[in-house]
């Protein structure tokens, strides 16, 4: 049951966005974030809607993905779309008692809820796309400006990768535990909220007992391999702008200056 | 009657998804009470996910599993009851100690089984005593403890459940020879006094020759062969096809027999092999045959 579980949603393959630098990818999310947020009417976000159905088709990622992403928004759509329609003042479309629906309210409306939408499946496909380690370098890289203010981009971007590489091992290490409490006749199943909370201590504590035992293990063998952080540290994988990244940096370039355009056109 | 018994029993892990795995395939068993049965296998067998399927941890994909003759999956709410009958200690067993002492630990299992205190504290001692823990270790966090000792401890939670059906996944895992005598020795100890069932997996077919009667050897999600030592170690070849080994001592004495030696090919353990030795020597002369 824990094993279905799955972090970062990584889905191999070999497109030409899988195949796409993890910092371009990264910095394309960003101006697709930015696009949807310059788009003011609901028709230049149009450019954003079929941009996305593009590129979905190209990455190959199966539709199903995308609405599985989707649905924990859902309430959080609805939730704007209401306080838009009815609270946003200016010229009434309908009047019912003190209710009353105007236009602007509606179009603001369904700009929000198209904004969410395409926000989480653009954001998605950067997770659906690019592996959790190739995701820590790529965000190692692209901080590295800051290590001028003395901030530890290395160190955060290895504790992000550790977590990442651990979630696995823990999942697996909390069946297992599971497992020998049940054999011993824990019972997980019934009792009130205070008994289940309690039935919990027999799993937590020997999982922590275990994680501290594994962070000294993985201390201890990072030292033996004399690892002493960033410095002059060379990588195995070199990440490498190529053609591929700059035609999708001037995709994105193009698609928001087209949402500009339309923009002005439509006013 | 067979206390476990398994009908067609098959389980296949992640069903309808890329990962599809057949862990165990059509499996018919019958274990008689009161056998002491070693389990032999490479890794990823099936003898893990076979042993989970005896108290119920894992539920069969198809097939039966009846315990004491009863279908263990017909009530679901008896399920709870199967696990105190069939005791699974796992493999690094240590690693599910929780309780601030030894004692407390121990009695988590009677304790889940509703007995009444004077029982619980009973149990906690014969089953501490069979595992040679002190009274001293007893009250001890079991964090403080050895490797061996912390071991000790958890088997002794599950002993004293005094299950009718004892399953270790590993026992010896990770100690040293003399750790491992040792718990293979109470194991032994506590089958003899009590006249349970007990299941050793094992790697090791010296360790599973010394204390088992029968052995199940698994190989490809299959039973391979379960019969008594003699019948299986006899069929040495087969079974360094699939590439396990029977002990060496016994591929020395078979090596023996072969060159004209008149010794019995059957020794399995060291101390046999003594005892067969002296007395080739003491019948004296020639002992070519």
């Amino acid at each position: 049951m824990l094993k279905d579980i799955t972090i970062g949603q990584f889905f191999p393959g070999d497109s030409f966005i899988h195949k796409m630098d993890p910092r371009m990818k990264i910095i394309a999310t960003l101006l697709y974030i930015i696009m949807l947020f310059v788009a003011s009417h609901p028709l230049s976000l149009i450019v954003g809607i079929l941009l996305l159905v593009l590129l979905y088709q190209v990455s190959g990622i199966p539709l199903k993905m995308v609405t599985k992403s989707l649905k924990p928004v859902v309430p959080v759509i609805l939730f704007t779309s209401v306080l838009n329609i009815f609270f946003v003042s200016g010229e009434a479309l309908f009047k019912f008692f003190f209710i009353t629906i105007t236009k602007e309210g509606l179009t603001l409306a369904i700009l929000m809820s198209l904004r969410i939408l395409c926000l989480i499946a653009g954001s998605s496909l950067l997770t659906y796309t690019t592996s959790p380690i190739e995701l820590t370098d790529a965000i190692e890289r692209l901080l590295n400006p800051l290590k001028k203010f003395k901030v530890p981009v290395h160190e955060l971007s290895m504790m992000m990768t550790i977590a990442l590489r651990f979630i696995p091992t823990l999942i697996e290490e909390t069946d297992k535990i599971i497992n020998a409490q049940k054999a011993r006749g824990a019972d997980m199943e019934s009792g009130g909220l205070m008994q289940r909370a309690k039935a919990l201590v027999p799993i937590l504590i020997p999982l922590f007992v275990s994680s501290f035992r594994r962070a000294d293990e993985l201390a201890m063998a990072m030292e033996c391999r004399c690892y002493r952080g960033g410095d002059g540290r060379t990588r195995m994988k070199q990440l490498k702008y190529g053609h591929r990244d700059w035609i999708a940096l001037a995709v994105m370039v193009l698609c928001i200056a087209a949402v500009l355009l339309l923009n002005h056109i439509l006013g | 009657m067979a206390i476990i018994k398994t009908e067609n029993l098959s389980h296949i892990y992640s069903e309808g998804t890329p990962f599809v795995k057949t862990a165990i395939d059509n499996i018919n068993l019958e274990i008689e009470e009161g056998e002491m049965v070693g389990v032999i296998g490479h890794t990823g067998s099936g003898k893990s996910t076979l042993i989970q399927h005896f108290n119920g941890l894992l539920q069969p994909t198809s097939g039966k599993i009846y315990i004491d003759g009863e279908d263990m999956w017909a009530d679901k709410a008896k399920l709870r009851d199967i696990r105190f009958k069939v005791g699974l200690v796992f493999q690094y067993p240590e690693y599910q100690l929780f309780e601030e002492t030894c004692y407390k630990d121990i009695a988590f299992g009677p304790k889940n089984m509703g007995l009444s205190e004077e029982e619980v504290d009973k149990r906690v001692r014969e089953a501490a005593a069979f595992v040679n823990l002190s009274e001293e270790q007893l009250m001890k966090s079991p964090f403080e403890l050895s490797g061996g000792q912390k071991r000790r401890v958890a088997i002794a939670g599950v002993l004293a459940m005094k299950p009718k059906v004892l399953i270790l996944d590993e026992p010896t895992a990770g100690l040293d020879p003399k750790g491992r005598d040792r718990i293979l020795g109470q194991i032994k100890e506590y089958h003899q006094e009590e006249g349970n069932t007990v299941l050793i997996v094992s790697h090791s077919m010296e360790d599973v020759a010394k204390f088992a009667k029968k052995v199940l050897v698994m190989n490809r999600s299959k039973v391979f062969m379960y019969d008594t030592v003699d019948a299986v170690f006899a069929r040495a070849k087969e079974i360094a096809e699939i590439g396990l080994a029977v002990p060496q001592i016994t591929q020395i004495f078979a090596e023996l027999k072969k060159r004209g030696y008149d010794v019995n090919p059957n020794v399995y353990t060291i101390e046999a092999a003594k005892a067969e030795l002296i007395r080739l020597l003491e019948e004296g002369g020639d002992i070519r045959a």
